[in-house]
């Protein structure tokens, strides 16, 4: 849980560990506020910023999913991180099983997860949007579902780190200062393309552009002769399927336990809230906004005060600029 | 519903002392150790339910103020204790506890509570992750390793020190229902009450929204707090991953909405429920297998009884032989009007 400072360069082959890593380690005293190291150099510097960066673009692909539902569903999923680790696990056994790539395995459950989010959004409208309850009793029917999930893998799986191998895992790309582990350049591009191909879907097609009036005028888009419901189940089922591939992403570039989700849900509720509700290029911008800080944070002043600096974010944010960054 | 407010007090003053003359007649300790889990939930759940069902904005957060009630008992160990062998009575301690929590309550509240319900909820959840991140940094406390609170053996008159702790959390449940009871009677309540219901048309109607909620998140976060201040005496060692675990947040939440959020009975019923099958359940079973019956337990009883155990009750009361017949005969004259 919080006290192991397993963060994005957790326990690898040595040829897998960075320059970078190794510095990390050097810097990372135990016990945090003594051993805070103010070592200042250019290339740990720089190398900071880019494996934020890169970090940033695994951060957005994993607040896509929330941005679709939060930010345009106005759903608060909190499970969200719990469907993520969900999808790490069953990238872990494929991968353990049958030496499939975490990417593509995820790819094929895709499907699966946009059910499974249809289903659930299902529930939740008939148990609680149409109440109108869905303010106090769905939130906890979101964190039962999180709860839920966690428990049962603690069950299953116990709560030892799983990861999951794949050629592009433990190489690195060297180029003048800069170290650029594969594992975490891959997840980040991927996760671009899934961005670019999400806001396509938004703004091109005509069930995106559906979603994007749902959260503005649900009568307005009734007198049009579309179904409000089956668009936002639509939206909330393409937004748990993000899940599945963030979750192929997260057991990429750390090992994962059950618990692990819960220091995502800051992040993702940082990054979504900054970026501006709903707004994918928004969430990509604070998504490595976030990245860089983070990585920052944890080269200067050790991992283990990272998980802190989200939550700094979401309070400045919302004591500062409540619409974000690129709000609507 | 018309008993006042002192005659209630005794009443619970009278059955706690009964409750605490029945545990000593059984003669084993045990006993207070699993009740002491029991009362710290009723407070948890009454506190959760302050803000939680009166007002109507959700606390994931109930860990994080529990342990900083915790973790500030710690703090005055090392501070006064180890040093001076000077030992701070706990009911000191646990108001000290209340403070810290209800002025971080008070924070949080006035960051978020500006906004949007939802807000409130996130920063919740969020504020447990990073407090543990201090705590697990704070050396001084234990860091991630946790800390060692050495609690004596005997005190007097009472004898064992878990009774001791018990009889106190037992006052601290009593104090939390009555307040809770007190807000539901007062105009606060009522205001509270009208957030809930609609906070645009209660804030048109001149209701002070933004003072009603910091006041409830204050009371709410300090009751928890208070709660929590005993707990490294109870534990004897204290650690962040626990302490912060998400198993307070979904028990004090699950208590509530299982027993019905609209009245103290509520995480009453919910907590004495709740928390007696997992004392159960843990020693029979497992203590992953009886979380995993809260979560499944609070899930099916939001879906199906929004109200919880009080709302089922009352609906059954109310169906009285007579209502029946009413129905039948409204349903006669005009068909498919009654749902």
């Amino acid at each position: 849980m919080g006290g192991k400072s397993a963060h994005y360069y957790p326990r690898r082959p040595a040829k897998a560990q960075s320059f970078l890593a190794k510095t990390k380690a050097l810097l990372h005293t135990p016990g945090g506020l003594s051993g805070c190291l103010m070592i200042f150099s250019l290339d740990l510097l720089i190398n900071a910023v880019v494996s934020g960066i890169l970090i940033g673009g695994f951060y957005a692909a994993v607040t896509s999913g929330v941005s679709l539902s939060f930010g345009i569903l106005d759903i608060v999923n909190i499970a969200h991180p719990a469907f993520i680790i969900l999808g790490s696990y069953i990238a872990y056994i494929v991968n353990a099983n049958l030496g499939i790539d975490p990417i593509l395995t995820s790819i094929a459950v895709m499907p699966a997860f946009y059910v499974l989010g249809s289903g659930i959004y299902q529930v939740y409208y008939v148990s609680f949007e149409k109440r109108g309850q869905e303010s106090l009793r769905g939130l906890a029917f979101f964190f039962g579902l999180l709860f839920i999930t966690e428990v049962t893998l603690v069950l299953y799986f116990g709560v030892d780190y799983r990861y999951v191998e794949a050629s592009y895992i433990g190489a690195a790309w060297h180029f003048a200062m800069l170290d650029i582990p594969f594992r975490i350049l891959v997840p980040c591009l991927v996760s671009l393309l899934l961005i670019a191909a999400l806001q396509i879907f938004l703004t091109r097609t005509f069930v995106g552009r559906a979603i994007m009036a749902v959260a503005q005028d649900q009568l307005a888009l009734r007198l049009m002769a579309v179904d409000p419901i089956k668009i936002k189940r639509i939206a909330f089922g393409i937004s748990i399927a993000t899940a599945s591939l963030a979750g192929a992403f997260l057991i990429i570039i750390q090992p994962v336990e059950p618990s692990v989700g819960r220091e995502y849900i800051g992040r993702i509720f940082a990054i979504c809230v900054l970026g501006g509700m709903g707004s994918l290029p928004g969430t990509v911008i604070a998504a490595m906004l976030l990245g860089i800080v983070e990585s920052l944070t944890s080269t200067f002043y050790g991992p283990s005060w990272a998980p802190a600096v989200s939550f700094g974010f979401l309070l400045l944010t919302l004591a500062v600029r409540p619409a974000g960054l690129l709000g609507r | 519903m018309t008993v006042r407010t002192p005659v209630f007090l005794l009443v619970w003053l009278v059955i706690s002392a009964a409750v605490f003359a029945g545990s000593l007649a059984l003669g084993n300790d045990y006993i207070f150790f699993a009740g002491y889990v029991v009362l710290q939930y009723v407070v948890l759940g009454t506190a959760w339910n302050i803000l939680g069902g009166y007002c109507g904005y959700v606390n994931f957060g109930s860990a994080a103020f529990f342990a900083l009630g915790a973790y500030s008992s710690v703090a005055i160990y090392k501070l006064i204790t180890e040093n001076d062998f000077y030992r701070m009575p706990i009911p000191v301690l646990m108001l000290i506890g209340g403070l810290v929590s209800g002025v971080v309550g008070f924070g949080m509240g006035y960051l978020t509570l500006r906004l949007r319900g939802a807000f409130f909820a996130i920063a919740t959840l969020a504020l447990a992750v990073v407090l543990q991140t201090l705590v697990v940094n704070w050396d001084f406390v234990g860091g991630s390793r946790g800390a060692y609170i050495i609690r004596p053996e005997q005190i007097e008159p009472i004898g064992n020190y878990i009774r001791y702790l018990f009889l106190l959390m037992m006052v601290l449940a009593v104090a939390g229902i009555t307040i809770a009871r007190l807000i539901e009677h007062s105009r606060l309540g009522y205001g509270f009450a009208s957030i809930r219901d609609d906070e645009l048309a209660a804030e048109a109607a001149g209701v002070p929204t933004l003072r009603l909620k910091l006041i409830a998140t204050t009371i709410s976060g300090a009751l928890m707090g208070m709660a929590g201040a005993p707990f490294p005496y109870y534990i004897g060692y204290l650690q962040p991953s626990s302490t912060f675990g998400l198993d307070y947040a979904v028990n004090s939440i699950a208590m509530p909405l299982i027993g019905g959020t609209t009245s103290w009975v509520g995480p009453l019923i919910g907590a004495l429920l709740l928390g007696s099958l997992q004392q159960i359940a843990t020693v029979t079973i497992s203590s992953a297998v009886n979380l995993l019956i809260v979560g499944c337990l609070l899930v099916i009883f939001v879906i199906i009884a929004p109200n919880g155990i009080v709302g089922l009750v009352h609906t059954y009361l109310q169906r009285k032989p007579e209502d029946f017949v009413g129905r039948r005969r409204v349903e006669a004259e005009m068909p498919g009007r009654v749902p």
